[in-house]
């Protein structure tokens, strides 16, 4: 990939996270640790990957993507304005009474696939998409982002069991594993152990990267296209609260915006981030 | 119908209907799929898989991706049924509720196995909270068909209907009380037996062993209404207040808890518009055991000898008032 590319997905993975922190400050409620984890894999996903057209975004031939982790909705939504499904406006009706942007996807927002905010659920549901999508012989791609912390709901190893036994090759899991959750890192709170192997021993094909690394994370994704007969697992190494020092891997800031001093200075240490 | 059926006496069970509604669902709609978590000889899926095995998707033992997964299949263009035991599908609930419900999406959960008519495999698998749980999610229609021709004629029902839905089936044989060209209209009782001194609403089960208790009231020259509610959820508003006008004594029949069932929805309907005389028969309040069915409910005080008792006591309370 040419490195004016690299440089224009790293402004956007910039530009998701400043837009975030903006809207939860506004909103003085939501999540800003995983979207700033995430920032870097959507701007790859939504800037380089997925086959989608923001003019027909129920397009049937468009490739998926099931955000699990549905907290990490700020970076999400401003990704979706970014490509145009709906006006950057919007992004003030974050969390707010009859509001489109509620506090967790729905799906009567433009661009949403899924509807998240029960952790672990969105992987089965994104095999069934990419089931669907073997039987009816279409050509989309499933992705689905999940979080390390999620990965100790049950449904996830039950669904990742199913993605392996009827070789989804038309999936693709991303693990964004930021290190953190609620409560305190996900060593503390419940080790999710050597998360490659226990996919490759699902009979996933893993790939390990560096999640805040657009190269490797662009690299990943078309790695997995090539994969026949198996489902893939990208394993993102990322850095929950990513871009702000004080934020980094710091559970405290997983579901509690940023007071105004607290604001100010995230904004000066992103707008200092340089890209080449 | 399919060779795993079993036929006894001329008795079918709903499961097996919900089987053979199925695979006609299946040959009308290639949409149509069908998935199962480890039960599916016992759900009766099997008549489907069978039929169309590229359509059938085994989920081993794990109904939470089973419903996740089935909400994905729907919301690109298939036509789920989901099937388990009643008890195990509440597993999934969470599931069912915020994919599910939640969103409106087309999936038809089918739950065998339910309440005591199970019989031996005792309190484990007897689901007498089913109907209440899905009763609580809004979007849901919440079926339970009484013979195996109304579970068939249902299957097909929920095929041309666009959302959420759940069907309690039943394990052991049934009596046959509809005919093959018998018309299923969600929401819709019906009334199978007319008389003026009473009105019961059964569900399921409850509705042939109320057909009983009526024979037996009719001896003593007690005629009372029976109607069949397969669909609990919406309700039947307009026939439970026109009966309970009627008769001002009413008395409400199900294998279930008496808490979130029918018996619940009835009294709802009653104390909003015409506050009358209520007795619910059903579980009360607690969990059965192993036996065989019959001998369950008469040890529970589901059998129509306990309904006859019931009908006899509120007639006798509402001449008192």
């Amino acid at each position: 990939m040419n490195k004016n590319k690299i440089i224009e997905l790293k402004k956007i993975a910039n530009d998701i996270r400043k837009e975030s922190l903006l809207m939860i400050y506004k909103a003085q409620s939501g999540h800003p640790g995983g979207s700033l984890s995430e920032a870097d894999i959507l701007a790859a996903l939504y800037s380089y990957k997925l086959r989608i057209d923001a003019k027909k975004p129920l397009w049937a031939e468009r490739d998926r993507f099931v955000l699990s982790k549905g907290h990490a909705s700020p970076g999400y939504y401003v990704t979706l304005a970014m490509k145009g499904f709906f006006p950057k406006k919007e992004l003030e009706s974050y969390r707010k009474i009859n509001g489109l942007l509620q506090g967790h996807p729905e799906l009567n927002i433009p661009g949403v696939d899924y509807a998240g905010g029960s952790l672990g659920q969105g992987v089965a549901f994104a095999n069934g998409i990419a089931l669907a999508g073997k039987l009816d012989k279409k050509s989309y791609k499933v992705y689905v982002l999940i979080g390390d912390g999620e990965s100790q709901e049950g449904v996830v190893w039950e669904a990742s069991m199913a993605a392996a036994f009827y070789k989804l090759d038309n999936l693709a899991y991303i693990l964004d594993k930021n290190q953190v959750q609620q409560t305190g890192t996900t060593k503390e709170v419940m080790d999710i152990g050597n998360a490659a192997e226990k996919w490759l021993a699902f009979g996933f094909n893993v790939i390990e990267i560096n999640g805040h690394d657009v190269e490797q994370i662009v690299d990943a994704l078309d790695k997995a296209d090539s994969v026949k007969g198996k489902p893939t697992m990208i394993i993102a190494n990322t850095v929950k609260g990513k871009g702000v020092s004080f934020m980094e891997l710091n559970h405290k800031f997983h579901g509690k915006a940023p007071n105004d001093e607290e604001f100010k200075k995230a904004m000066e240490e992103l707008n200092k981030v340089r890209f080449d | 119908m399919a060779g795993i059926v079993k036929e006894e006496k001329g008795k079918i069970a709903t499961r097996d209907g919900y089987g053979k509604g199925l695979v006609i669902a299946g040959k009308k709609n290639k949409d149509v799929v069908a998935l199962d978590a480890d039960l599916s000889d016992s759900t009766r899926s099997e008549m489907f898989k069978k039929e169309f095995p590229d359509r059938f998707f085994s989920m081993g033992i794990a109904e939470q991706d089973m419903i996740g997964t089935a909400a994905g299949l729907a919301v690109s263009g298939k036509i789920p049924y989901a099937s388990s035991f009643a008890i195990f599908g509440l597993r999934a609930f969470e599931l069912t509720r915020n994919i599910i419900a939640r969103n409106k999406i087309n999936v038809k959960i089918a739950g065998s196995h339910a309440g005591l008519f199970t019989g031996e495999d005792g309190k484990s698998a007897q689901a007498i909270e089913d109907i209440a749980a899905y009763r609580a999610l809004p979007n849901f229609v919440v079926i339970q068909p009484a013979d195996a021709i109304e579970a068939e004629k249902a299957v097909l029902a929920l095929l041309d209907y666009k959302g959420p839905s759940y069907m309690r089936l039943l394990r052991s044989p049934l009596p046959i009380i509809n005919d093959e060209d018998y018309k299923f209209e969600i929401g819709n009782g019906v009334v199978l037996k007319k008389g003026n001194d009473a009105v019961i609403f059964a569900t399921g089960t409850m509705v042939h062993e109320s057909l009983k208790a009526a024979e037996e009231l009719k001896k003593e020259n007690i005629d009372i209404y029976v109607a069949n509610i397969h669909t609990i959820k919406p309700i039947d508003k307009n026939l439970i207040i026109n009966l309970a006008k009627k008769t001002n004594c009413v008395i409400t029949a199900e294998d279930h808890n008496i808490i979130g069932g029918l018996g619940s929805a009835v009294a709802e309907v009653l104390s909003e518009n015409c506050p009358c005389l209520l007795k619910r028969i059903g579980m009360q309040d607690k969990y059965g055991e192993s036996g065989k069915p019959d001998e369950l409910y008469e040890k529970y005080g589901l059998n129509a000898e306990s309904i006859v008792n019931v009908v006899k006591n509120t007639i006798k309370l509402k001449k008192i008032k």
